[in-house]
């Protein structure tokens, strides 16, 4: 497995584990009530540096044990892993896109902030999945 | 899913004509062995440059390397 893709292997579960994470918080924290009511700005930025934290101490344990086996090529990188990473770039852009578009429909409607910051939140954490789940694909399957 | 390239190449065939490992052929091109071997399997398009860098290495020409097929 090269660089880049294990790179993508630890932000795609850094994200499956912190996203439902940050949901089951959420939803304790507001323990039955409404969920406006919750402060969740803490939690949020708790559950973005501990994805960033896990992503990179994920990446740094893998690279270790892939450089055991490999030194010369467990930091490379070539054109196909850029060509991957445009086109993993281009799905993430069309959620994020669309989280945008439902961030201006919540402020037209009036929405309570906890629903905008929200919606961009998973915008981001969702992109950032379906963008990793992408280039796993491409890596997997080829990219034609 | 990901749509088959019509591309065929030959490389596998040469590269055991010429008892040419595939790490030393991707070191010589200049990409990872994974690369090399996605584009053998035709799950990877080699761009036009990499192409001529790949052919180069075997000293023949593109077309002697990359099939496309007719109408």
């Amino acid at each position: 497995m090269v660089y880049t893709e294990r790179n993508t292997w630890s932000t795609l579960i850094a994200t499956a584990v912190i996203i439902p994470g940050y949901i089951i918080v959420v939803l304790q924290q507001a323990a039955g009530g409404p969920l406006t009511s919750v402060d969740w700005f803490p939690i949020m930025l708790w559950a973005i540096g501990i994805s960033i934290a896990a992503t990179i101490i994920l990446s740094i344990l893998w690279g270790i044990f892939a450089g055991l086996r490999d030194p010369k090529g467990a930091t490379a990188t070539d054109i196909r892993d850029r060509d991957i990473d445009r086109m993993g770039a281009r799905v993430e852009h069309a959620f994020l896109v669309i989280a945008g578009l439902g961030v201006i429909a919540l402020c037209a409607v009036g929405a309570d902030v906890f629903w905008i910051a929200n919606a961009m939140f998973l915008g981001f954490a969702i992109s950032s999945f379906v963008g990793s789940i992408a280039r796993i694909i491409a890596y997997r399957r080829g990219l034609v | 899913m990901v749509k088959p390239t019509l591309v065929t190449n030959s490389i596998r065939s040469r590269r055991d004509e010429a008892g040419i490992t595939q790490a030393d052929l991707a070191g010589r091109i200049g990409v990872t062995r994974q690369t090399l071997i996605a584009i053998e399997q035709g799950r990877y398009s080699p761009t036009l440059e990499l192409a001529f860098q790949i052919a180069r290495a075997f000293e023949v020409g593109i077309d002697d390397l990359f099939q496309y097929p007719e109408d």
